[in-house]
């Protein structure tokens, strides 16, 4: 490694700036009327980092009510099947919900009942996020507004039902693609609207500063404790750490506590789609270019106008034009190499995994497994790798049937 | 000196107030922008606000986001927008022109270049998800090409911050009258009339009114504390319903200003505050 990248991994432990940058990236993009509330984030947000009895709130719900901490485990027969590296999954999909996204709807919705607000929104895509969310809303007592494109209610709707269940509003937003990032718009113009009352819970590490950092610190317990579970199990750090990107908080949290060691390899999966060249994916770190969405400023899936375009991927999840800006600049930095794998490659690699695991993964993580098989294959036995399996496959099975002709 | 101050100068001298009138360029076709700001003058017009359409509005409402899908199916771009404003300067030199949009196309086209293209036929431009904190440098090269950077302020917005977006603002100060988007329904004229006030203490440029505005009666009841008014909703709404008879549209635009033009001229100098 060269002198410039380890100086370089110092920086990765202090970003963001003050004013929430990672390099060129991350910031604060948005009308002014959120500035104020966004500064007050922040500072509620630092009070309760040092807080040990915020802390020990999070800790014990972590624990009792999401089932932390979530086993690391050595899939054997998988490892046997492509004869390289040992292969662990790190089993978010275990967790209350199935998926990692609660680690940071809990933080958030704590961190609101600090601030006294009464009201949550949030924004979703496949509705994993909405999920978490609307979980702990009916947990904490909090009114809930869940935004969600059109099209996606179509695609998801056992999420629908499940929030409603849980007494979320789930509003349709029928604007623009009608899909995530037009929920997202909707969900920062109900929030410019009704800020007094309401705390906005956005679910990846994109937005505005300070959602890219609080984000990213409530999901890095999934990399803290796999470093600590692959000391223990296997006696080293492993040879190389995968996940999938969409916005990235899974890849995040997984990736943080890992930066600092320079020998560890570290890879970003994102939604390859149709394939890159086809245009019809969305892999914004693979093949977009920088520019300024939802308060921050990182790489997006754009015309040569500076137009938001549509995406593709075959996971709802990832079906998203931008991506943390931390991941923008870790990618500048060297630091992450990012991939991309086709809806084909994943939807083999949710088999493969079902089929010699017993586990069944959300098509999200289904792309992280879809390059561990191509990465696993180059390693040796005495290497492992960790994969984050950031969500249970459940969800997804209506879409699995549908694209193999099977009627349900 | 430039048109922006010019106009307001001019309007102070007899104690008026200006109206400020948004569409958004490319809506309903790029091939009518050109005529619908030669309508907006006619109707009475100080200022034209012209929106720059961007995929993802999130400031702005139903009305807005709309008018930017319907001029985005034609592929309206910066440089486009550009090219009509050219033309509209053919005719008409001393109406300001003033760009309002979001940051991503203008950054796309590169910030820089658009300034330089912009020198001599945008007067003022307003990034609505570019607040001052990030806009250090982009300000410094609208400013070498003439171009004032408008700043929003907002009910959220405290002393300590409008103090430091007065210090960085020219050409004027657009008060966001209250917390919401584009084309709601919330307008309070007694706490805009305080916020206002409390801008003049950090602020000797005009202050601008929006959001909120659609007609005679708000925009007289916002005129006693404001420099100018700026009604674009209720012009979008317009255009989007006569989208297919473009000369309806122009005359109920004209119509709909002149009404609140008179609003406004009929309450020149009894309430202004000093």
């Amino acid at each position: 490694m060269s002198a410039k990248l380890k100086e370089k991994l110092f920086d990765f432990a202090v970003l963001p700036d003050r004013d929430g940058h990672f390099g060129v990236y991350g910031g604060r993009f948005v009308a002014e009327t959120l500035m104020t509330p966004l500064a007050d984030l922040e500072t509620a947000y630092n009070e309760c980092k040092n807080d040990p009895e915020f802390q020990r709130e999070l800790d014990a719900d972590l624990a009792h009510y999401v089932g932390r901490p979530s086993p690391l485990y050595l899939a054997e027969r998988l490892t046997e099947l492509w004869g390289g590296a040992q292969v662990f999954l790190k089993r978010e999909d275990l967790n209350h919900t199935g998926a990692h996204k609660i680690n940071n709807t809990i933080g958030q919705a704590l961190l609101a009942k600090r601030m006294g607000k009464t009201r949550i929104i949030a924004e979703t895509g496949a509705g994993q996020h909405g999920v978490a969310t609307a979980t702990i809303a009916a947990r904490l007592g909090l009114e809930c507004v869940v935004y969600m494109g059109a099209e996606d209610i179509q695609r998801q709707a056992p999420n629908v039902y499940r929030m409603r269940l849980l007494g979320a509003e789930v509003v349709p937003v029928t604007s623009g693609s009608k899909t995530l990032k037009d929920a997202l718009n909707e969900a920062l113009r109900d929030w410019v609207t009704n800020v007094d009352d309401t705390f906005y819970i956005i679910g990846t590490v994109a937005g505005p500063h300070p959602y890219p950092l609080l984000v990213r610190d409530f999901q890095t317990i999934i990399g803290r404790e796999a470093r600590g579970q692959i000391l223990d199990q296997f006696g080293k750090l492993p040879t190389a750490l995968v996940a999938c990107v969409g916005g990235g908080s899974n890849a995040i949290g997984l990736f943080h506590p890992f930066l600092a060691d320079s020998d560890v390899r570290i890879v970003g999966v994102e939604a390859g789609g149709d394939g890159v060249e086809t245009g019809k994916h969305s892999a914004p770190l693979s093949a977009g270019s920088p520019g300024v969405l939802h308060g921050n400023r990182t790489y997006l899936m754009e015309d040569s106008h500076g137009q938001i375009i549509e995406t593709h991927s075959i996971s709802a999840g990832l079906d998203y034009p931008g991506v943390g800006p931390e991941h923008a600049w870790l990618k500048d930095a060297g630091r992450v190499e990012y991939v991309s794998v086709t809806d084909q490659q994943a939807l083999q690699a949710f088999h493969t995994l079902t089929r010699s695991e017993g586990i069944i993964p959300a098509l999200e993580s289904s792309h992280a497994m879809a390059y561990t098989e191509q990465l696993a294959k180059t390693l040796s036995p005495d290497q492992s790798i960790i994969v984050n399996l950031s969500g249970r496959g459940d969800k997804d099975i209506n879409t699995v049937a549908r694209i193999e002709g099977i009627e349900l | 000196m430039t048109r922006i101050s010019d106009c307001f100068d001019r309007l102070a001298a007899s104690k008026r107030t200006a109206l400020i009138s948004y569409i958004t360029a490319g809506d309903p076709h790029p091939k009518h922008t050109l005529e619908l700001m030669h309508a907006l003058v006619e109707g009475g017009t100080d200022l034209i606000e012209l929106g720059i359409p961007f995929s993802d509005p999130m400031a702005d409402g139903p009305v807005i986001q709309a008018a930017c899908e319907r001029a985005l199916q034609h592929d309206t771009s910066v440089e486009d927008v550009l090219n009509i404003v050219e033309q509209f300067r053919k005719d008409n030199n001393t109406t300001p022109v003033i760009f309002m949009g979001y940051q991503n196309p203008f950054e796309i086209y590169g910030v820089n270049a658009f300034a330089k293209a912009a020198s001599t036929l945008v007067d003022g431009i307003i990034t609505v998800d570019l607040p001052p904190e990030e806009s250090a440098d982009i300000a410094v090269a609208y400013r070498q090409h003439d171009i004032d950077t408008i700043y929003l302020l907002a009910p959220t917005t405290n002393g300590h911050r409008i103090q430091t977006i007065a210090s960085l603002a020219s050409g004027f100060l657009y008060y966001v009258s209250f917390k919401g988007i584009t084309g709601a329904n919330k307008l309070d004229v007694d706490s805009v009339a305080a916020k206002v006030s409390q801008i003049r203490d950090y602020s000797k440029l005009p202050v601008a009114v929006g959001f909120g505005i659609k007609d005679a009666v708000s925009a007289k009841s916002v005129a006693s504390c404001a420099d100018a008014v700026v009604v674009g909703s209720a012009i979008v709404s317009i255009i989007a319903e006569h989208a297919d008879n473009i000369n309806a549209a122009k005359d109920k635009i004209k119509a709909l200003l002149s009404s609140i033009k008179l609003a406004l001229d009929a309450n020149e100098a009894t309430q202004k505050i000093a």
